[in-house]
């Protein structure tokens, strides 16, 4: 069956003539074609309901056609005006205002208007609600620029019309910028007011926070991964379900729990008061901060650090630590130097496990983080259900996501993803 | 080499047990004394215990009762890495994360040898075992004769006194198990150290030692070196595990100086050379070694054997047939010129010399 030649000059050729390649593809092609069948519901399933609806999510990120929308013809008569000569657009402009905003009025659309730009410079909210009552009644007939600025005399403030020019494109970066506390001006990206810069803190403390956990679980789970790859199966199994029980348990009457055992009047203050450690007036605040928010994801998330270091352990033979033994190693130098290594790969698929699953944890920080324990997530559902800004929160989301795939860049330059195992 | 007193033995077992439960013994009451120098080897199937008694050696388990000594002195609350005692593992237990010069440097490392002293003599280990060329490589890029050489480097690189090789060959094929058999022995020659070796092999355990610990139920049920072992098994377990057997049962009926006479079921009466056999009326266990029988009547104790097999082997053939009741017996015909050629079905002369048959204990 094989008259496949081996002649250096040419292809390798099949019994009937084709080349070997050809009649290899071939003859996988059936294979290929099954298993893309097997896995075509799945993939149109996730496309259909994950992919192109985030899609959609991140492009409102920068995303911004409100604005020549509702207002195309001051957008173009904008384009004309020169914002650095610190005067007021002409006539010609407030006219074609006028016009978008009767229009606007009329579909009422100048509130949605005003709301956007009311992200970028505050004040415009109001500004185009109470332009929007009083633009019917305006007298056609004499200039538009005093009408409006006897409507309001922000009209007559070329800060106003520089604003809307700045963002009449249809794409914009504002929102990016809004997420890392920096605003566009004509003048160019500045830092926001120090009053309002929250996010670049709120990233910072959602990455320490993050690694705070990943290196507690890693604390609390490595003698415990240690202990149960250890021990004899039917002891090992017994304990591994009592590591696998808080999965069968709601995330959110685990975290409730947690409410009830730290608050100031719970279950560890009150032990401990009664014990006498400590006194009345100086109970611990252990809920509604940080300290709440590391302590419930630690346990929440510590079965994600100790399954992947189990496996690992699991495959890693005792006969390496008896050998390090008897060629004269010490118990600690025998962990630190044989043992320890050939964990670091469960180690690495842990961690990395637990820092991503923390990174973006909403629940727990809600429930338990009062305003200093609260994480980056949290601000991002806000502005998704409450603030409906719902531009920023994909900004922010598209950031961390961005952020995550950088700090899984340093971990493969660092750790090297070859060496991640999850057994 | 084979000192007996207490005094001079190198390594000693006294009335060790040992026990994982609490309800059974692994290890029931061993005694062994293994001189300096001295190739032994624990040989047994699995389960026999010989296992445990070197990792309680090693240190790795601890006795439940007795004594182990090591040169001299209790070594029963000595840690592992004290013992000074090199260790060649099963699955060789080369540290995947370190080259084989980290390897071999790692035993002189935690000693605190100086740099370059340890590079000294991991060259010249690995120069031992011929693998001088693969210091920097890792032990995955090796094939397994060549981990194999590397841990025994590796257990010999700071000079011990005592090496422990727990079933070092078994995961090599046939062949190359052979060649690494006569490496480990030449080794041994050339270095004078104490080998304990544990198999479950005893063509290995025939080739390599000085003496052989065949091990059984947790007991040695002999002590021997390897000729010894094959021509004068003391009891029927080790006849049966060393080397090919063929088994008669049958009850004493008068007893000698040194000979028995037995009858066996099918009314035939032998002489055996008595061994371990019980006085007269006590059942017994005859055995003959397949290549100790004739084809003819010119030893002493004759019968007749009814052919039921021939299996052609090249230097020899193995012809199964039944004897006095029993189908498996099995004589060894050499391939010599002019051999007699049997058929299945033919029915010949067999004999034996009463002193090749041994007598005992009923199994």
């Amino acid at each position: 069956m094989t008259s496949a030649t081996d002649d250096a000059t040419g292809p390798v050729l099949a019994a009937d003539g084709t080349p070997l390649k050809r009649s290899l593809n071939r003859a996988l092609r059936r294979q290929k074609l099954r298993a893309l069948m097997l896995v075509a519901p799945l993939l149109l399933f996730i496309l259909i309901t994950f992919i192109l609806p985030i899609g959609d999510m991140l492009f409102r990120s920068v995303e911004n056609q409100i604005v020549s929308e509702t207002l195309p013809r001051t957008v173009v008569a904008l384009e004309d005006w020169d914002e650095t000569t610190g005067e007021l657009p002409d006539e010609a402009v407030f006219a074609a205002f006028h016009e978008d905003m009767v229009i606007a009025a009329d579909q009422k659309l100048h509130t949605r208007l005003g709301s956007r730009l009311n992200y970028e410079v505050s004040g415009m909210s109001s500004l185009f609600r109470k332009t929007g009552r009083r633009v019917d009644r305006m007298d056609t007939d004499q200039p538009f620029r005093d009408q409006f600025i006897d409507v309001d005399k922000d009209w007559g403030d070329v800060e106003t019309w520089s604003a809307i020019k700045l963002f009449s494109p249809e794409y914009t970066p504002g929102y990016f910028l809004n997420s890392v506390d920096r605003t566009l001006t004509p003048d160019g990206i500045e830092k926001r007011p120090e009053d309002q810069r929250i996010y670049v803190s709120l990233f910072w403390r959602t990455m320490v926070l993050s690694f705070t956990i990943t290196f507690s679980c890693l604390l609390l789970g490595y003698p415990v991964a240690f202990l149960l790859s250890n021990l004899p199966l039917r002891s090992s199994n017994l304990l591994m379900i009592l590591v696998l029980l808080p999965f069968w348990t709601s995330l959110l009457v685990r975290t409730s729990a947690w409410k009830v055992l730290l608050q100031d009047q719970g279950v560890i203050n009150n032990t401990l008061v009664a014990i006498g450690i400590l006194s009345d007036d100086g109970r611990l605040a252990l809920i509604n901060n940080a300290t709440g928010t590391i302590i419930a994801m630690t346990h929440i998330l510590l079965p994600f650090m100790i399954l992947p270091l189990f496996s690992v352990m699991k495959t890693i033979p005792p006969s390496y630590v008896r050998a390090a033994k008897s060629l004269g190693a010490t118990d600690w130098t025998a962990f630190w130097r044989v043992y320890f290594p050939q964990t670091v790969p469960g180690i690495g698929a842990g961690a990395i496990l637990v820092f991503i699953l923390a990174i973006g944890y909403y629940i727990t920080p809600e429930l338990v983080g009062g305003t200093s324990g609260i994480f980056i997530s949290n601000r991002i559902a806000y502005h998704i259900s409450s603030s409906l800004n719902w531009g920023l929160a994909a900004a922010l989301g598209s950031t961390l996501l961005a952020l995550v795939l950088v700090l899984y860049w340093l971990y493969d330059k660092i750790v090297g993803i070859d060496n991640v195992k999850l057994g | 080499m084979l000192d007996q007193t207490s005094d001079d033995a190198f390594v000693a077992f006294d009335r060790v047990q040992k026990s994982y439960d609490g309800e059974t013994l692994v290890v029931k009451d061993l005694n062994l004394r293994i001189g300096k120098g001295e190739f032994l080897t624990m040989l047994g199937p699995s389960g026999s215990g010989k296992t445990t008694c070197l990792m309680m050696l090693a240190g790795f388990e601890t006795a439940t009762h007795g004594d182990i000594l090591l040169d001299g002195k209790p070594i029963n609350n000595i840690p592992p890495h004290k013992r000074g005692i090199g260790m060649v593992f099963q699955n060789y237990a080369l540290f995947p994360h370190m080259t084989v010069g980290e390897n071999l440097a790692f035993p002189l490392e935690v000693r605190g040898l100086g740099k370059s002293e340890r590079e000294e003599k991991v060259m010249g280990a690995l120069d031992m075992v011929q693998m001088g060329e693969f210091a920097g490589r890792r032990p995955a890029q090796l094939s397994g004769g060549q981990q194999q050489r590397i841990a025994l480097a590796r257990a010999l690189v700071f000079e011990p006194e005592l090496v422990l090789m727990d079933e070092p060959l078994g995961a090599l094929d046939k062949q190359l198990r052979e060649h690494m058999q006569f490496e480990i022995k030449h080794l041994h020659e050339r270095l004078g150290v104490t080998v304990v070796y544990v198999t479950h092999d005893q063509s290995e355990a025939l080739t390599m030692s000085d003496r052989v610990a065949v091990f059984d139920d947790g007991r040695i049920q002999q002590l021997a070196p390897p000729d010894v072992l094959y021509e004068q098994p003391e009891n029927a377990f080790v006849a049966q595990f060393i080397g090919e057997n063929n088994k008669l049962n049958g009850t004493v009926t008068a007893r000698a100086d040194s000979t028995v006479t037995v009858d066996l079921p099918n009314g035939l009466t032998v002489d055996a050379l008595a061994v371990n056999c019980g006085d007269v009326g006590a059942a017994t266990t005859l055995s003959l070694r397949p290549e100790r029988v004739f084809l003819d009547q010119s030893a002493p104790n004759r019968t007749t054997g009814h052919v039921q097999e021939l299996i052609y082997l090249g230097d020899h053939i193995r012809c199964r047939m039944s004897v006095a009741g029993n189908d498996e017996f099995v004589v060894k015909v050499p391939n010599a010129a002019g051999h007699r050629h049997l058929k299945v079905g033919e029915t010949t002369d067999v004999s034996w010399h009463t002193e090749d048959c041994r007598a005992l204990d009923a199994s």
